[in-house]
């Protein structure tokens, strides 16, 4: 048997379990029993066109899926297939220029003060 | 419960917090300590513990590297590997990942656009960590609510400082 991990969000489509055991030769296979056993759990891994979605990292022991075959990467009895949403993220918002991102720091430093050449800025 | 807006600090707005998330002091000190000891780069880690009815009790907390060396002022990302040894790891001692920390050098301590597009872990608490100039300003927690990328919502919830540590929710 296959053990697939899921993680803390998905686990109330996968009946409140951390891991799913499961059979398969191939990760394609090995994720669609998944999904046989936990219906709820397909949109959530694929999208409507029924490719993974970009977000939803899979990880056979520590390797990425991406780069090995796939979905087609061949799995061995006992391999620990993982789920993983990315973390990521970040300060500055998508498409702040650095003159915004100045303004914002001085905002946060001087408050009150009307800047460009207050005394927290020079 | 409010959603609140991204890039800067509603401190107009009211804000209701009826999701909680409680951590012992020495972590939370710890998380902000991090935040410092990065500057002027973002800092990440993972927060474990339980998550229980009305909120999240954090047992401890595991530091992460920062992979985006390209941006790494505002930007931050965790190694999918590295989070894979983190809940291994928390498995083996009863802890489950109950959120995630970050920090904001130089921009307030709230979520921006970017915080929400990458977010998909529902139901866990994204902290974030103001830091200007080096120092640790406020540190607040988001929870992200919904089921799916179409209804997602970052919540504001309370921190709960705990000056005792904290075993598992009863």
């Amino acid at each position: 048997m296959l053990k697939i991990q899921i993680p803390t969000p998905l686990r109330q489509y996968a009946g409140k379990q951390a891991a799913v055991e499961v059979k398969g030769s191939t990760v394609a296979e090995a994720l669609n029993s998944l999904v046989r056993l936990h219906p709820d759990l397909k949109r959530h891994l694929y999208t409507d066109d029924g490719k993974l979605r970009a977000f939803v990292n899979v990880y056979v022991n520590d390797e990425d899926i991406r780069y090995l075959e796939k979905e087609a990467t061949q799995l061995k009895e006992n391999d620990n297939i993982s789920i993983v949403p990315s973390i990521a993220g970040g300060s500055r918002e998508a498409g702040m220029n650095s003159r915004s991102a100045r303004t914002l720091i001085r905002q946060m430093i001087c408050p009150t003060v009307c800047c460009p050449a207050c005394c927290c800025c020079q | 419960m409010n959603s609140a807006q991204p890039g800067a600090e509603p401190a107009a707005s009211p804000i209701t917090c009826v999701l909680m998330l409680k951590i012992y002091q020495p972590l939370h000190d710890s998380l902000r300590r991090h935040s410092e000891e990065t500057y002027p780069h973002e800092c990440c880690g993972v927060l474990l513990g339980q998550i229980a009815d009305g909120g999240r009790v954090v047992t401890s907390i595991a530091r992460c590297g920062n992979t985006r060396d390209d941006s790494p002022r505002n930007r931050y990302h965790i190694d999918p590997r590295e989070l894979i040894r983190i809940q291994r790891e928390g498995r083996d001692r009863g802890e489950d990942i109950v959120g995630f920390y970050h920090s904001h050098p130089d921009h307030p301590p709230h979520w921006s656009q970017t915080d929400f597009a990458e977010a998909h872990w529902y139901g866990c608490s994204y902290v974030i960590t103001s830091v200007v100039q080096g120092k640790a300003q406020a540190t607040r927690s988001f929870e992200l609510t919904g089921n799916d990328e179409t209804e997602k919502r970052f919540v504001d919830e309370s921190i709960e400082v705990a000056p005792e540590p904290m075993g598992r929710m009863p």
